[in-house]
C-alpha cells in the first residue's frame, strides 16, 4: 500500500528534466556514500527523498508527505516484512529469513557472496516469488565490475523497477555512463536495461539514448535501438512523432541485422505511415535473403501490406467489370482513365515481381514461420498460376512439430477450399494417422474434404472408410459429417455415401449412429424423393438409438416426409407418445412437430394421439415445449377465434424446406491474413491489421525512386559515367562487410571492363597505327571512353575503306521483359545519353572525312528514332531520369552493352550482326570485349628460308564464312631479296576448310604485310596443317588454336542467359572451384582474363559478384556460357553450360588456369 | 510479441516465469490448465487458446509446456518456432530438457531467456552468439566455479564485431579438424490390411558435426542430387549455388546442426523394408481375440534391419494379454494399454513372431477396429532412397579436415493398418 503511495507522490515531484538529472547526480553520490558507510537502506532512502524533495521548491504539503511516508518507514523498520507479509506472517517467515540472509550476503564486500545471493535472488524471480523488497541491497551493485553479478542484477531491476521507481533511478547514472562504452555490447546492454525499466519519468533519458543510439556505429546497438523505440512507445505514446523520426532514420539503415528490429518498430509504432517504406522498398527486398530469419517473418508481412496499397491486382480476370460498371456510375471523370488502365494488358509492376522474386528462396528456410509468411505472402500477392510453389514448402512443414503441424493444417484448410488443385497432389500427405493429435486428425479430415472431386472421391472414400473404424468415435463421427459433405458436392457418390451410411446405422457405437443418422437426414434432404425405403430402415432403426439428436433427426424425418411413408409414421408417434415424457427436450420438440404434421396430413390416424402429445407438452417442465404446444395447438386446431391462421397451417408447416448447405468451417476464414493469429483463432485478435484491397490504380511508383543526388549532375552534363557509377556503387553497397566486398567487386569488375575496353581499343590501334588518323587520337581525353573507342572505330573503318556506318549494327533495347524493368531503364538511359554523345563525336570526326558523313549521319538518325521508339517509358519519366537509376540495380552490363554496340570493330562484324539479326533478337553476335595482342610463330625466319609469318587471332567474325575462325597472319621478309608468289598450299586433314589469301606477288626485302584467312576448326583444337608457299619452298606450317579462340562473343541479357542456361544443364554443365590469385580478386576484374583465354561477349550481371560470359562456337553455333562466380576467401566457381561437352571442359580448363595464376 | 513464457510440468505446476514486457500474472495460465483438463491427452491440449484479454500460444515437448502469453497479433508460428528453439537452446546447453535440467539451472535458464528475447522479440537465437555470453557448464568448469567462486558468464565480452556470419563464432581453434556428416533417411508409410502401400515417402536430413578451425568454407555435392524433391536449409547454405549447381556450399557453424533436410522426389517408388504379417482378431462370443505378428525383411538393399520395434494402441477394452515372442521381447502396460514388442535384429532365417490370445473386459463388445501398428526400425549404411554424398572440399583454411559421412535409414512414421 504505501509502495503506491510513494509512486504517487514521486510522479508529482520528477516534474522538469534538469531537476531529475540533478536528482540523478546526487543519487550517485549518495549511492557511493551509502557504499562506504553502509547506511541502512530505508534511513537511505528517507535521504535521497528528502533531498529531493528540499529541492522542489513548489510544493510544500509533498515533503510533509514524503515526511509521513518515512515515518512509517522507519516505523517498519522493526518489522521489515513488505506488506503481503502482513497478512500471514508465518507463512512468510521463512521467506523473509532467507530475504534477510540474502541482503546481507548482497551488503558483504565478498563478490562471491554476493554473486550467490544473486543468483538465488533471480531464482526466486524465475519460480514467480516476490523479491522486490531487496530492491535496494540489489539496486547498489549495479556498478559492479564483476560482469556476472552486474547482468543478474540487470535482470533484477529489469523486473521491478517498475514497482519501485524511485530506487529504479539510481540505477539510471550508471546506464548513461555504459551507453558511453566502447564496448558496443555494453552500449547495447546499458541501452536494453534502461529501455526496458518501465519507469515513466526516465522517458526524456530514454529517448535521448535512443536517438544516439539509432546512430551509433555499431548496427548491433542500433538494433537495440530498434527495440528500444517500441519499449518507449508502449511507456508513453506521447513520444509517437519523435519515435517516428527515429524509424524513419532506422529504416533508411543497411544493416541486415538492424532490418528485422527497425520494421517491426515501425509496425509497432506507426503501421499506418506506408510513406516511410517507399523509399526502403526495394532495400528491404534486396536485403531480405540475409535478413536473421525472425527479421524475416516481420519484414515479408509487413511486405505484404505495402504491397497490397502500391500495386494492382495480378488476379486480372476476377470481377473487373462489375467493379467498373459499378465506379463508373459514380466517378465519371475518371472514367476514361480507367478505360486505359483496363485497355492494357496487366504489367506487372517490377517492383511488385522484385518482392516475388525475392522471397521465393525463402521457402527453403528452416523456419517454418518464415516458410509460412513467405506462402502468405505469395497467397496475397502472387499471380494466380504462381502461388502452387508454395504447396511443396507447406507440405513439407506438415513433417514438423505436431504445432507446426496444427497452424499449417488451418492454413492450408483454408486455401484449399479455394483452390483444390494446389494441394490435389499431396492428398496422401493429409491421410491421417492413429497417433495424430485429435485436432490434427479433424484437421486433415476437413482438408481431404476439401480436395475431394470426382476423379480422387473413391480414394478418398475407402480412405475414410479405415477412419470410420477409428477407436476415436470423436473422429469417426467427424468423418461422418465429412462423408456427408462429399456426397453433398459431388453429385456422382451421393447414393454411394448415402448407402454407405445407412450401413453405419447398424454400427455398434451410438456416436457414430447418430452422427450418421443426422448426416442422412442432411442427405435426405436434398434429394428426398427416391428414399423412402431408408427413412423406413431409419424408422425401424429407432428404437434402438438413444442419442438425442439423432432421434430428432429422425422424427423430423418422418414428419417432413410423412407422406412417403403413411403407415409408419403414426406408429412412430404412438410410440412417442408413450416414451414422451422421458425424452430429451429436442426430442419432445420433434415429437411435437411430428404430431402436428401428422395431424395435418392424416389428422384421422392421429387426432388422439396428437391431442394427448400437446396435452403432455402444455404441462411440460421447460417452457420452449409448454410455448411450442400451446403454438402448435393454435395452428392446426381449428376454432372460432383463428380461423385465419389455421387455414395456413398447413402451408407452414409443411413448406418445401431448402436443403442444408454442408459447408465447410473454414469457409470464409480468409478474410483474415493467412498465416495470422486471427486467421487461427477465427476471430479479430487485437492490433490485426488489416489487408487492403488492391487499389483499382496503382499510385505513383515513383515513390519507390531513390533519389542520388551527389553524382546526378556529373553524369547527367559531362558523361562521366564512369566515376560516377563507382560512386554510387558505394552509395548503395551495404555496411554489412560482406555486401562490402561485393559492391567493390562490381565496381572493380566494371572499372576493368571499361579498362578492358579501352585496352582493346589500343589493340585495334596497333593493328592499324599505320594508317589510324591522328585527329583520333586527339579527340578529347575528358570525353568518355566510349566516345573514345567510337573514335578509333572510325578511324578503323579508314583504314579498311569502308563506308558502312558502324551504327548499322544495332543492339536492339534488351530487357524489355518486366522482370527487369528496372535494369533496362538504366540501361538504356545511360546507354542514351552516352550514346548520343558519341554520335556528336562521330559525326564530327566524320566531318573530316566526306566519305562517311552522309552514312554515319543517317545511321544516327535512324538509330536515334528506333531509340525513341523502344523506350516510351523512359521519355514519360525524362523529367527526373537521373533519380530514377537505382544503383542498387546498376551493373557493369550497360557499359559493355553499348561498348558492343558502338564499338563494333570493323566491317566484318557490321556484316556479321546483320547476317546474323534473324537468329535471334536476344542473342546477337557481338565485338570481341577484348583482343589479345599475343601472335604466335607460324614460321620461323630460320626455317623459312628468310620468311617469317606469324598469326594472332583478330577475334573478328569471318568474312569469307560464318563458320570459319579468321585469322590474321603477317609476314616479313627477312631476306634481302624479294619473296615471290607466297601463297597457301596442301592441307593436311583434307576436310579442312579454309579460305586462302590471295597469292601476294611480291614481297619486298624487309617489308612485311598482313593477310586475313579464315579456318574452319569444326570446333575442335586440332591443328589446321597446310603448307606455305613461297615460288620455291614450300613450308609446312601447323597454326593450333586455342580452345577460346573458337568461340564468337554474343550479347545477350541476364534474364536470357538464365534462361539459356537453364536449358543446359546436368551433362551440358562442367563447374570447377578455384583458388583466385589475390590480385585477381581485387586489383583486376574477372573479365579481362576470361576474355583474353576466350573470345566472349559479356553478360550484364546484376550481381556484383557473378560474372557471366556468352559467346558461342563458330562452327557449330552451340552457345557457350560461362559464370565466374566470386565466392569469400578468394575462390571462384567457374561454371560452364554448353552442349559441346568436351569444349567445355576444355575450356574450363583453360579459364582455371588464367583465374588462377594471372 | 511475446510477453511472457511459463513453463509448466505435465500435472499443472508452474515452475518457471518469465516476462519481457511488464509481469502478466500467472492466473492467466488457468485458462491453459483448463484445456489441459479436458484434453485426454497432453497432446490434444489446442496450441492456440484465446482468453479474453491474452492469447495463449503453447507447445508440448519433452513432458513439458512451454507456454507464451501474448497480447496483440503476431504470426503464431513465428511463437511456436521460437518456443522449440527455446527447447532446443535447452537441450544443447544442458543435454536434456526436462523439468529436473530446468530446475537445477534456474538461472541459467533465466539468463538465456533474457539473452535470446528483447522486448518479446527474438534478439540471438543461434547457439554460437548464446554461448559466447553466456557459457555452457561443464563439469570441469562448475568444479572451478565452485573453488573459485567465477561463473559461467564468458568474463571477456566478446569484443569485435558480433560477426558478419551470426552463426559462427570467430576464432575457433581444434586441434583435430573433423568434419562429419550424417545422412539419416526415414520412410513414413502407412501400409493397409494386405501388405499395400497406401502412402510412402522419404524424408531426409542432414546432419552435421563439423569441428574445423578458422573460417573453413565447405562445399557438399552429392552424386544423385536429382533425387531430392524440396529441402530447405540452415540458413548459413548458399542458396543460389544450390539452385544453379546443385551444391551444398557453406561456411559452417561450430559443432553440431542440422545443414539441410530434405523431401525425396515422389515419383521414385519407395523400397520398405520390411513386411509385417498380422492377424488380429476378437470373437464375436466370449471376451476373447487371438494376436499373431510376423516381421520379415522386405527390400534391404542386403543390409541388416536393426532395432526393429512394433508399438500397438491396444483397444481400451482389453482386459488382459497372454502372449509369446520368438525373438526379442514385449512390455505390456495396462494403464494405456501400449503393447511394445522390442525385436532387435531381423534375422531372415527365422523371422520373429508374437502371439497369443488377447482377453477382453467380460461384456465389452467387440472392438470396432484392430489397433494398427507402429514399427521402428533402423539400418545402417544405407540411405534408402539412394542419395550420395559425392565429396566434400574445404577452401579458405590450410590444413586438411578428417571427413567422414555416415547414411542411416530409419521408420519414420510407419505404420500398419489392420
Amino acid at each position: 500500500m504505501d509502495e503506491g503511495k510513494k509512486l504517487h507522490v514521486h510522479d508529482k515531484v520528477f516534474l522538469s528534466l534538469p531537476l531529475l538529472i540533478s536528482i540523478i547526480k546526487l543519487s550517485t553520490t549518495a549511492i557511493l556514500f551509502y557504499d562506504s558507510l553502509a547506511f541502512h537502506n530505508k534511513h537511505f532512502c528517507t535521504l535521497a527523498k528528502r533531498q529531493m524533495l528540499s529541492m522542489s521548491t513548489n510544493n510544500l504539503s509533498y515533503s510533509d508527505q514524503g515526511g509521513t511516508d518515512s515515518a512509517v518507514e522507519v516505523g517498519q523498520e522493526t518489522t521489515p516484512t513488505s506488506s503481503n507479509a502482513g497478512a500471514g506472517f508465518g507463512l512468510f517467515s521463512v521467506d523473509f529469513k532467507k530475504n534477510e540472509d540474502l541482503k546481507e550476503m548482497l551488503e558483504s564486500n565478498k563478490e562471491s557472496l554476493k554473486l550467490e545471493a544473486m543468483k538465488r535472488v533471480v531464482g526466486l524471480i524465475a519460480k514467480g516469488k516476490n523479491a522486490s523488497e531487496l530492491f535496494p541491497a540489489v539496486v547498489k551493485n549495479v556498478a559492479s565490475k564483476n560482469i556476472e553479478l552486474k547482468k543478474l542484477v540487470y535482470v533484477y531491476l529489469v523486473r521491478y523497477a517498475e514497482e519501485q521507481q524511485d530506487l529504479a533511478l539510481l540505477s539510471i547514472s550508471t546506464f548513461q555512463r555504459a551507453l558511453k562504452d566502447p564496448n558496443q555490447l555494453i552500449r547495447a546492454s546499458a541501452l536494453r536495461v534502461l529501455s526496458s525499466i518501465r519507469v515513466p519519468i526516465i522517458v526524456p533519458i530514454m529517448m535521448l539514448a535512443i536517438k544516439e543510439a539509432a546512430s551509433d556505429m555499431s548496427p548491433y546497438v542500433r538494433k537495440t535501438s530498434a527495440h528500444a523505440i517500441q519499449k518507449l512507445y508502449s511507456l508513453d505514446q506521447d513520444q509517437k512523432e519523435l519515435l517516428i523520426e527515429v524509424i524513419e532514420k532506422l529504416l533508411k539503415d543497411k544493416s541486415t541485422l538492424v532490418a528485422g528490429s527497425v520494421v517491426m518498430a515501425f509496425e509497432e509504432v506507426c503501421p499506418d505511415r506506408i510513406d516511410l517504406i517507399h523509399k526502403n522498398y526495394r532495400k528491404l527486398c534486396n536485403l531480405l535473403v540475409d535478413v536473421e530469419e525472425w527479421g524475416q517473418v516481420v519484414i515479408i508481412s509487413m511486405l505484404t501490406r505495402y504491397a497490397r496499397t502500391q500495386f494492382t491486382n495480378p488476379w486480372k480476370e476476377e470481377g473487373v467489370f462489375d467493379e467498373r460498371n459499378e465506379r463508373a456510375f459514380y466517378e465519371s471523370d475518371e472514367e476514361k482513365t480507367r478505360d486505359e488502365t483496363e485497355a492494357k494488358p496487366y504489367m506487372m509492376d517490377p517492383d511488385h515481381r522484385l518482392l516475388l522474386r525475392n522471397t521465393k528462396p525463402l521457402l527453403q528456410s528452416r523456419n517454418t514461420a518464415v516458410v509460412m509468411s513467405v506462402a502468405q505472402l505469395y497467397w496475397h500477392l502472387a499471380p494466380k498460376n504462381e502461388v502452387s510453389i508454395i504447396t511443396k514448402s507447406l507440405v513439407r512443414l506438415l513433417r514438423s512439430h505436431r504445432e507446426v503441424q496444427y497452424i499449417v493444417l488451418q492454413n492450408i484448410a483454408t486455401m484449399s477450399i479455394q483452390r483444390k488443385g494446389m494441394f490435389e497432389p499431396y492428398m496422401k500427405s493429409f491421410y491421417v494417422r492413429s497417433t495424430d493429435a485429435t485436432h490434427i486428425k479433424s484437421l486433415k479430415l476437413e482438408i481431404l474434404t476439401s480436395l475431394a472431386n470426382e476423379a480422387n472421391i473413391s480414394t478418398i472414400l475407402r480412405e475414410f472408410q479405415t477412419y470410420v473404424k477409428s477407436q476415436d468415435k470423436q473422429f469417426a463421427a467427424g468423418t461422418i459429417q465429412a462423408i456427408g459433405r462429399c456426397a453433398t458436392n459431388i453429385s456422382e457418390v451421393t447414393d454411394t455415401c448415402l448407402n454407405g451410411l445407412v450401413l453405419l446405422l447398424s454400427n455398434r457405437d451410438e456416436t457414430v449412429v447418430a452422427e450418421s443418422v443426422v448426416v442422412i437426414r442432411k442427405l435426405l434432404q436434398i434429394q428426398p424423393t427416391q428414399h423412402s425405403d431408408i427413412i423406413k430402415h431409419m424408422a425401424q432403426l429407432f428404437d434402438n438409438i438413444t442419442v438425442p439428436m439423432a432421434r430428432a433427426s429422425i422424427l423430423w424425418l418422418m414428419g417432413e416426409y410423412c407422406e412417403r411413408v403413411p403407415k409408419i409414421a403414426p406408429d412412430v408417434l404412438r410410440k412417442m407418445a408413450k416414451s414422451f415424457t422421458s425424452e430429451e427436450d429436442i426430442v419432445k420438440l420433434q415429437t411435437v412437430n411430428l404430431a402436428a404434421k401428422l395431424y395435418l396430413t392424416n389428422s384421422k390416424q392421429t387426432k388422439l394421439l396428437t391431442q394427448y402429445i400437446l396435452n403432455l407438452g402444455k404441462y411440460d417442465q421447460n417452457y420452449d415445449i409448454r410455448d411450442r404446444t400451446r403454438f402448435i395447438r393454435q395452428l392446426i386446431v381449428p376454432n372460432d377465434k383463428n380461423g385465419a391462421l389455421s387455414k395456413y397451417a398447413h402451408r407452414i408447416l409443411l413448406a418445401p424446406k431448402p436443403a442444408p448447405v454442408l459447408e465447410s468451417a473454414y469457409k470464409d476464414r480468409d478474410r483474415y491474413q493467412l498465416g495470422t493469429l486471427s486467421h487461427t483463432i477465427n476471430t479479430k485478435a487485437s492490433g490485426y491489421l488489416e489487408l487492403s484491397d488492391w487499389p483499382a490504380v496503382a499510385p505513383d511508383q515513383s515513390v519507390r525512386n531513390v533519389e542520388v543526388k551527389e553524382w546526378a549532375p556529373s553524369l547527367g552534363k559531362t558523361g562521366k559515367s564512369k566515376p560516377a557509377k563507382s560512386s554510387d556503387d558505394k552509395f548503395y553497397s551495404d555496411s554489412g562487410e560482406e555486401e562490402e566486398e561485393k559492391g567493390s567487386g562490381s565496381s572493380s569488375s566494371e572499372d576493368g571492363s571499361s579498362s578492358s575496353s579501352e585496352e582493346s581499343g589500343s589493340d585495334a590501334e596497333s593493328h592499324v597505327q599505320k594508317n589510324s588518323s591522328q585527329s583520333s587520337e586527339e579527340s578529347d581525353k575528358s570525353s568518355s571512353q566510349s566516345e573514345k573507342s567510337s573514335s578509333e572505330s572510325d578511324s578503323e573503318k579508314k583504314e579498311r575503306k569502308t563506308k558502312t556506318p558502324l551504327q548499322k549494327k544495332t543492339v536492339k533495347p534488351t530487357a524489355k521483359d518486366s522482370d527487369s524493368d528496372e535494369n533496362g531503364n538504366i540501361a538504356k538511359e545511360a546507354n542514351s545519353s552516352s550514346a548520343e554523345e558519341s554520335y556528336s563525336d562521330s559525326d564530327s570526326d566524320s566531318e573530316s572525312d566526306s566519305d562517311t558523313h552522309t552514312d554515319s549521319d543517317s545511321g544516327t538518325e535512324h538509330k536515334k528514332e528506333t531509340k525513341s521508339k523502344a523506350k516510351p517509358k523512359v521519355e514519360v519519366k525524362s523529367t527526373k531520369e537521373v533519380s530514377l537509376l537505382d544503383l542498387g540495380d546498376f551493373t557493369p552490363a550497360p557499359v559493355t552493352q553499348h561498348k558492343s554496340s558502338v564499338l563494333s570493330p570493323s566491317l566484318l562484324g557490321d556484316l556479321e550482326g546483320l547476317s546474323l539479326s534473324n537468329v535471334s533478337s536476344i542473342i546477337q553476335v557481338s565485338g570481341p570485349a577484348f583482343v589479345p595482342e599475343k601472335s604466335h610463330d607460324l614460321l620461323h625466319r630460320m626455317t623459312g628460308k628468310g620468311l617469317s609469318a606469324q598469326y594472332q587471332f583478330p577475334r573478328q567474325p569471318c568474312l569469307y564464312q560464318p563458320t570459319m575462325v579468321s585469322v590474321q597472319i603477317s609476314l616479313t621478309n627477312t631476306t634481302d631479296h624479294p619473296l615471290e608468289q607466297i601463297h597457301i598450299g596442301d592441307r593436311s586433314p583434307t576436310g579442312l576448310n579454309m579460305h586462302c589469301f590471295n597469292t601476294i606477288e611480291c614481297l619486298e626485302p624487309e617489308a612485311s604485310v598482313t593477310v586475313f584467312m579464315g579456318i574452319d576448326f569444326n570446333d575442335s583444337t586440332q591443328a589446321a596443317n597446310f603448307q606455305l608457299c613461297t615460288k620455291e619452298d614450300h613450308f609446312s606450317v601447323s597454326i593450333q588454336p586455342a580452345i577460346g579462340e573458337l568461340l564468337l562473343p554474343i550479347t545477350m541479357t541476364e534474364l536470357d542467359f538464365r534462361k539459356e542456361k537453364g536449358k543446359l544443364l546436368g551433362m551440358n554443365e562442367s563447374s570447377a572451384t578455384i583458388t583466385m590469385a589475390a590480385e585477381n580478386m581485387t586489383s583486376q576484374p574477372i573479365s579481362r582474363p576470361v576474355a583474353t583465354v576466350a573470345n566472349l561477349g559479356v553478360v550484364p550481371s546484376s550481381q556484383g559478384n557473378v560474372h557471366r560470359f556468352a559467346g558461342k562456337t563458330a562452327s557449330s553455333r552451340a552457345v557457350v556460357l560461362v559464370t565466374v562466380e566470386l565466392r569469400e576467401s578468394s575462390t571462384a566457381l567457374i561454371t560452364i553450360n554448353t552442349e559441346k561437352s568436351v569444349m567445355g571442359s576444355m575450356l574450363l580448363r583453360d579459364l582455371k588456369l588464367a583465374l588462377a595464376q594471372a | 510479441m511475446i510477453n511472457s513464457l511459463f513453463l509448466i510440468n505435465p500435472s499443472g505446476e508452474i515452475f518457471l516465469e518469465k516476462h519481457w514486457k511488464s509481469v502478466v500474472s500467472r492466473s492467466v495460465c488457468d485458462y491453459f490448465l483448463e484445456a489441459k483438463e479436458k484434453a485426454l491427452e497432453p497432446e490434444d491440449v489446442p496450441p492456440v487458446i484465446h482468453t479474453p484479454h491474452h492469447y495463449l500460444i503453447s507447445i508440448y515437448r519433452d513432458k513439458l509446456f512451454f507456454l507464451s502469453v501474448i497480447q496483440t497479433e503476431v504470426p503464431p508460428l513465428f511463437v511456436i518456432e521460437f518456443l522449440h528453439r527455446v527447447a532446443e537452446m535447452i537441450q544443447d546447453y544442458f543435454g536434456e530438457c526436462s523439468e529436473t535440467v530446468v530446475k537445477d539451472h534456474m538461472v541459467m535458464v533465466y539468463e538465456l531467456l533474457e539473452e535470446m528475447l528483447d522486448n518479446g522479440f527474438p534478439l540471438a537465437t543461434e547457439s554460437n552468439v548464446l554461448k559466447e555470453m553466456i557459457r555452457p557448464p561443464t563439469i570441469l568448469r562448475s568444479v572451478v566455479n565452485t573453488l573459485t567462486g567465477t561463473s559461467n558468464v564468458g568474463d571477456t565480452l566478446p569484443t569485435g564485431q558480433p560477426s558478419t556470419i551470426p552463426w559462427r563464432r570467430a576464432g575457433v581453434r581444434y586441434t583435430n579438424n573433423e568434419a562429419y556428416f550424417d545422412v539419416v533417411e526415414e520412410i513414413d508409410a502407412i501400409l493397409d490390411q494386405s501388405g499395400t502401400t497406401v502412402f510412402a515417402e522419404i524424408q531426409g536430413v542432414v546432419e552435421a558435426c563439423v569441428k574445423l578451425s578458422g573460417m573453413p568454407d565447405l562445399t557438399l555435392s552429392f552424386m544423385n542430387p536429382r533425387l531430392l524433391d524440396d529441402v530447405s536449409f540452415h540458413p548459413c547454405v548458399r542458396y543460389k549455388l544450390w539452385e544453379s549447381e546443385r551444391v551444398l556450399s557453406f561456411i559452417p557453424p561450430d559443432g553440431n546442426f542440422t545443414l539441410m533436410t530434405y523431401h525425396v522426389n515422389a515419383q521414385n517408388l519407395v523400397a520398405i523394408p520390411v513386411y509385417v504379417k498380422q492377424s488380429i482378431s476378437f470373437f464375436e462370443c466370449g471376451s476373447d481375440g487371438r494376436l499373431d505378428v510376423t516381421v520379415g525383411p522386405k527390400q534391404t538393399m542386403g543390409k541388416t534391419v536393426e532395432g526393429v520395434m512394433v508399438t500397438v494402441h491396444l483397444p481400451k477394452t482389453i482386459l488382459s494379454i497372454n502372449l509369446t515372442a520368438t525373438q526379442g521381447s514385449y512390455t505390456y502396460d495396462n494403464g494405456t494399454k501400449l503393447l511394445v514388442w522390442d525385436i532387435g535384429k531381423l534375422n531372415p532365417q527365422k523371422l520373429p513372431n508374437l502371439r497369443g490370445s488377447l482377453s477382453l473386459q467380460a461384456g465389452a463388445p467387440k472392438p470396432e477396429e484392430n489397433p494398427s501398428l507402429n514399427i521402428d526400425l533402423n539400418i545402417q549404411q544405407l540411405a534408402i532412397s539412394g542419395l550420395k554424398v559425392n565429396r566434400l572440399d574445404m577452401f579458405g583454411e590450410k590444413y586438411k579436415p578428417f571427413k567422414g559421412v555416415k547414411y542411416i535409414t530409419k521408420a519414420g512414421k510407419f505404420q500398419v493398418r489392420t
